[in-house]
């Protein structure tokens, strides 16, 4: 017993103030991509053609963040001019062309279905569907019902049975051999429900895409009403585009 | 040993110099090397100028390789030994080869062979997974069954598990993945070559160093690649942050599963602290971007040496009081003491791995035996006790924590800002084997590269310690309370999507 309240009283309080307050993730995280719009177009086709993603259009000079896995290439190669990685890791979008960015996505409180937010914003439970990823982006959704994120202060809850839920949250690029209990699942929610597509697997194939092995795209099979781009999303990056959907 | 070549870890050979035995001959020397207590680090098939052939690494304090031909079917190995159980399933699953007298001949994970040609397993794969197999079951009046999964009640991986019991005791349980398969094998044979990294960090998202080392340094074998040593010392404590960073969350989850719940919040978050530090040294959580073939993409400089070594001395003490509190509550103890034992007998039948195999007393760590990076110039752990149980895989996870730390701690001084890699352009070796061999925080990862005569990629193997260790869960359960299942399981938490590819 004495043990028990020696650790408590070491352990403290450790929860996290963000939203209320931001969060400085270090300086070599990853997060959204800054596009240099006037660099040299040599250097937009080079890093086009090294990017394993097919993540870069050269001609728009956007950058997919349902393809890019966030890697690092394009700024290494680039050594900046073209590509910088900002530590923002605000960057869920409810449209999947808003994903082809500049380095700025539109906010997405104000682009949420309103009757998403009334029927949701204050109670909201999802069932997790993994569907043929590599589970870290399950790891890092996991991670956000531990103490320092503590999901459910804010009415979010991850739930067992497709019944108690109001939608699914989906990671993987849809395995073949995951496609129909990803379909049994979702049609087991009542409606009306919400789709989330979490992870660069879900979005787009991710690392995946091209094998005969994946569907390789959620919204192919049921559309998707929210994504959180990533490989795998940070933590604060699924918790913010829940808050900011849902809330 | 005649009928062997003896290779070290990631030396690269020519094709030709490995042997190519008649079958009968390689079965027997096999067999013979496996019931010496020799295990299987890879057999595979692949196909060469129309034919199919079989390839076979295996260990003892070293390593061997060695060949053959095969026709569409061949004698099991499986029969005289089940070291070679799942990985003859594999074969026939992959290329359509039959291997006669195996004695439990199903499916790995669910998909068409590559060969195109007739299925071995009779599956109709326009059927939903798991198709035309029955499973196993036990009857009697009072024998009923509990099937769970896919789809888990939490945020995990799918996978599909059958239990036979009478009342809340298991007789067997049974085990069906492949949900997660996404075809990485035939990925790397075909991609271009920017790609491979990339989806080697993603074969097992929580062992994500762990693979991509095996990658690179078996793509560094076949092209000549060097790393400097500053780069070996980034990716050696990278690989122990990732040890780390599981055993404790996996120690939080156990203490969870025995209704301990105190721990279980406390390691949730320190996990995430030691999550953060792979960050600080390459800029993701789980070490995506950081190791290349030819070192590393990110320096450890001296802010990060710093950054992480004040975390390492404020956590250490923490880690070390959690664990107290767990390892020392007698109602923790009362669930973990024999609950899920794997007799050594049956861990070296089945070649347990990694923690799994250690907590049976079966010494084998591949950073010992075949050490990669900084590993040979580091001390090994020892441990304390390896009855098979809970309770030891427990221990022993405990042990490698502290393990760990002191080698990172070692290491950060030895830090040297040699110039990170660029990427590069690489060409490999034609006509060339390679096997490579890390002991990633599960146990043995192991990458297998063929080329072909132009210095393609002919065939790319990929083992995750998953791939031995499933069986070993299954072990745990006979006669245990099916409640203990979760217990059972947290204590090896295999990979699924490692297992799967
Ligand atoms: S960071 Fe994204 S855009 Fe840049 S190279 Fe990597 S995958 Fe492509
Ligand atoms: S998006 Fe990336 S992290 Fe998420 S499951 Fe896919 S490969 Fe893994």
């Amino acid at each position: 017993m004495l043990k028990v309240i020696k650790n408590r009283i070491e352990q403290g309080h450790r929860t996290s103030k963000y939203p209320k307050e931001p969060i400085q993730l270090y300086h070599r995280f990853r997060g959204m991509p800054k596009v240099v719009k006037d660099c040299p177009a040599e250097l937009v086709g080079r890093c086009a053609d090294a990017c394993p993603q097919e993540a870069i259009d050269r001609k728009t000079r956007q950058i997919d963040l349902g393809r890019c896995v966030f890697c690092g290439l394009c700024e290494t190669l680039s050594e900046g001019k073209f590509v910088h990685f900002s530590q923002d890791f605000e960057m869920g979008t409810s449209c999947r062309e808003d994903l082809l960015t500049l380095g700025d996505l539109p906010a997405l409180a104000e682009h949420s279905k309103k009757h998403f937010k009334k029927l949701f914003g204050r109670s909201l439970q999802l069932r997790q569907i993994s569907a043929g990823g590599c589970n870290a982006c399950e790891a890092d959704t996991n991670v956000l019902n531990t103490p320092f994120f503590d999901l459910q202060r804010f009415g979010i809850q991850f739930v067992a049975s497709p019944r108690h839920a109001d939608g699914i949250h989906v990671t993987g690029p849809i395995s073949k051999n995951m496609r129909a209990a990803v379909l049994s699942t979702f049609e087991a929610v009542p409606s009306p429900k919400v789709v989330i597509a979490s992870g660069a697997c879900s979005i787009s194939g991710g690392p995946f895409y091209g094998s005969e092995d994946v569907v390789g795209d959620l919204n192919s099979l049921i559309p998707v009403d929210l994504y959180i781009p990533g490989c795998p999303p940070h933590p604060l990056t699924t918790l913010h585009a829940l808050l900011n959907y849902f809330k | 040993m005649d009928n062997f070549l003896q290779v070290q870890n990631n030396q690269r050979v020519a094709r030709a110099d490995i042997p190519d035995l008649p079958f009968e001959v390689f079965r027997e020397a096999l067999l013979s090397l496996a019931h010496q207590g020799g295990q299987v680090v890879q057999f595979f098939a692949y196909e060469d100028r129309g034919q199919n052939r079989l390839l076979a690494v295996m260990r003892t304090d070293k390593l061997y390789v060695t060949g053959c031909e095969v026709a569409e079917t061949y004698l099991s190995l499986t029969a005289d030994s089940t070291k070679f159980h799942l990985f003859e399933r594999e074969i026939g699953e992959q290329y359509g080869i039959q291997a006669e007298g195996h004695p439990w001949w199903k499916m790995v994970r669910y998909h068409p062979n590559y060969a195109g040609g007739t299925d071995v397993f009779e599956n109709d794969y326009q059927q939903e997974i798991p198709g035309n197999y029955p499973y196993f079951t036990v009857e009697g009046k009072t024998v009923h069954e509990v099937a769970v999964g896919p789809v888990h009640a939490g945020i995990i991986e799918p996978g599909h598990f059958r239990f036979q019991c009478l009342g809340e005791r298991v007789f067997h349980l049974e085990i069906q993945l492949g949900y997660q398969h996404r075809g990485v094998e035939r990925l790397f044979q075909t991609v271009s070559a920017n790609r491979l990294p990339i989806i080697a960090e993603t074969i097992a998202g929580d062992t994500t160093i762990g693979h991509s080392l095996c990658q690179s340094q078996a793509i560094e074998s076949l092209a000549g690649l060097t790393v400097n040593k500053g780069a070996k010392v980034v990716r050696t404590i990278a690989l122990e942050l990732e040890r780390i960073a599981n055993h404790i969350g996996d120690l939080g989850a156990l203490s969870l599963d025995v209704a301990f719940n105190p721990p279980a919040a406390y390691f949730g978050r320190i996990r995430g602290e030691y999550l953060n530090l792979t960050q600080i040294l390459g800029g993701n959580r789980f070490g995506r971007g950081l190791v290349r073939p030819g070192g590393v993409t990110q320096i450890l400089g001296e802010e990060q040496e710093q950054l992480i070594s004040a975390k390492l001395a404020e956590l250490t003490p923490e880690v070390e009081h959690v664990n107290d509190l767990i390892f020392s509550s007698p109602t923790v103890l009362a669930r973990f003491d024999q609950t899920g034992t794997v007799s050594h007998a049956d861990a070296e039948a089945i070649g347990l791995v990694g923690y799994a195999g250690r907590a049976c007393g079966l010494s084998y760590d591949a950073r010992v035996a075949f050490p990669t990076e900084c590993y040979a110039d580091l001390p090994r752990n020892k441990n304390e006790r390896t009855d098979g149980d809970v309770c030891s895989r427990g221990t022993v996870r405990r042990e490698e924590i502290r393990h760990s730390t002191q080698m990172i701690n070692t290491l950060l001084p030895k830090r040297q800002e040699e110039p990170s890699v660029l990427p590069q352009e690489w060409q490999l070796a034609p006509d060339s084997f390679v096997v490579s061999i890390n002991e990633a925080w599960r146990g043995e990862v192991s990458h297998c590269i063929l080329t072909d005569a132009a210095g393609k990629i002919q065939r790319y193997k990929v083992k995750d310690p998953s791939f031995h260790n499933w069986t070993g869960l299954a072990l745990s359960l006979r006669d245990e309370g099916i409640s203990d299942f979760p217990l059972c399981n947290k204590s090896f938490n295999l990979s699924y999507c490692g297992f799967d590819l």
